[in-house]
């Protein structure tokens, strides 16, 4: 019995010692827009289905302006490499790498899109290089058009 | 307003919400979760109702040694000519010599954007559409680069994908393994230039030998082209309608 108590309590020190939990669970690099008004938890669940119905939005109906488009979920959440530039998609700390490799779904989103900005953009994407919350909405609101 | 699953709801967009219910602010998508519109909504509904999207080409006014439309292209799109056989190529200049008389001409040809587009006909997947304005288009989402269009089309406009991109024009995605020629500068469309970037290319050299417009509309420049002076298509005979018309060929 008591050694049952002890290794409940290593169990829980274990748990609770921030090296186990950033090995246990994906990290998340934090965005630099915004918060969605509809909570991450909603983004998790749904962002599959809505950046598919807004990919036949555009294709098809030329929409540019929608819910949920590829690019601005790489601008927003765009991750600051070693060299200064926003990391792709070959990196594991890129946004959708990040959760995705997590939960083992290979997407292929990016053998044809950009997982990032342009590099002309980079500035308006990195804090480091200058972005700012506002110089990432005039991106967005350029790219939506 | 009942939805009944999250799943569902997502297919329904804020934009829809919003048009739909104008004084709704929130809408219940499932027990706890709830789905807020955001303000501001955008201009871009879409493309032109109606429209039919074209390209007047004069040859007469095509100099041999110039390519700025293929250039301009290819920087607007992000392909490149690397020297394979396998190089995408979304617009060439081909030269034209008539056997009689030995008169030469030199054009630009890209994807004639067929009314009755042959490439759409033998698509399997329906990822080659024609847009409701006329423009046609891979949809590479659901193109598996079987290349059935590429045989099927009589002017040779589409190319496949042979090698990995990386560094995509964010405008311009495009990928390995799927099919791809002129979209006419969707995204340049649906944006409001009004032109195209080979236009633009042709104008910026002075030679003028391209317009672009919407063949719809009675008061667009190419239009009133079109109405006045004689034009025509390539390869009439097939009777496909082309969205592209050439001058002095
Ligand atoms: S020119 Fe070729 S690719 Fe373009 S619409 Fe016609 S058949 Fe299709
Ligand atoms: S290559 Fe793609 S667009 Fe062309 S016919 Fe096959 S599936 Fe359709």
């Amino acid at each position: 019995m008591r050694k049952l108590l002890v290794s409940v309590l290593m169990l829980a020190a274990l748990l609770a010692s921030p090296g186990f939990a950033e090995g246990l669970l994906p990290d998340i690099p934090k965005a630099m827009g915004e918060p969605h008004p509809e909570g991450n938890e909603w983004w998790r669940v749904n962002h599959p289905a809505l950046l598919m119905h807004s990919r036949d939005q555009t294709v098809i109906e030329g929409i540019r302006d929608v819910d949920a488009s590829i690019k601005t979920c790489v601008a927003c959440h765009a991750v600051e490499g070693p060299d200064a530039a926003p990391v792709t998609y070959e990196s594991p700390k890129h946004i959708c790498r990040a959760c995705h490799d997590y939960v083992a779904v290979k997407i292929d989103c990016f053998q044809c899109h950009n997982s990032r900005p342009e590099e002309a953009d980079w500035a308006a994407v990195l804090p480091s290089l200058g972005g700012t919350p506002e110089s990432l909405r005039a991106y967005l609101e350029r790219i939506s058009q | 307003m009942i939805i009944p699953t999250t799943e569902k709801g997502a297919e329904i967009s804020r934009r829809d919400l919003l048009k739909k219910g104008g004084a709704m602010a929130t809408v219940t998508l499932a027990p706890g979760v709830t789905l807020m519109a955001f303000g501001g909504q955008a201009s871009a509904d879409g493309l032109k109702k109606g429209a039919r999207w074209g390209l007047l080409i004069d040859a007469g006014k095509c100099p041999e040694d110039c390519s700025a439309c293929v250039t301009a292209c290819s920087n607007e799109h992000g392909w490149k000519n690397n020297g394979l056989d396998t190089d995408p190529q979304w617009i060439r200049k081909v030269t034209l010599r008539e056997k009689a008389t030995g008169r030469e001409n030199s054009l630009p040809v890209m994807c004639q954007h067929c009314d009755e587009p042959p490439c759409v006909d033998v698509c399997p997947t329906g990822a080659s559409m024609k847009r409701a304005d006329g423009i046609v288009l891979v949809n590479r989402h659901i193109c598996i680069g079987c290349r059935y269009c590429m045989m099927a089309c009589p002017f040779k406009a589409r190319s496949f994908v042979a090698e990995e991109v990386t560094d995509q024009r964010t405008t311009t995605p495009r990928g390995n393994g799927t099919v791809e020629a002129c979209n006419m500068c969707v995204h340049k469309i649906d944006r409001g230039d009004g032109t195209t970037a080979c236009v633009e290319a042709c104008q910026a050299t002075g030679n003028n030998a391209m317009i672009f417009g919407d063949l719809n509309d009675p008061e667009s420049d190419i239009a009133k082209a079109v109405s006045t002076y004689a034009s025509m298509e390539l390869r009439a005979d097939l009777g496909l309608g082309l969205g592209v018309r050439y001058q002095n060929v």
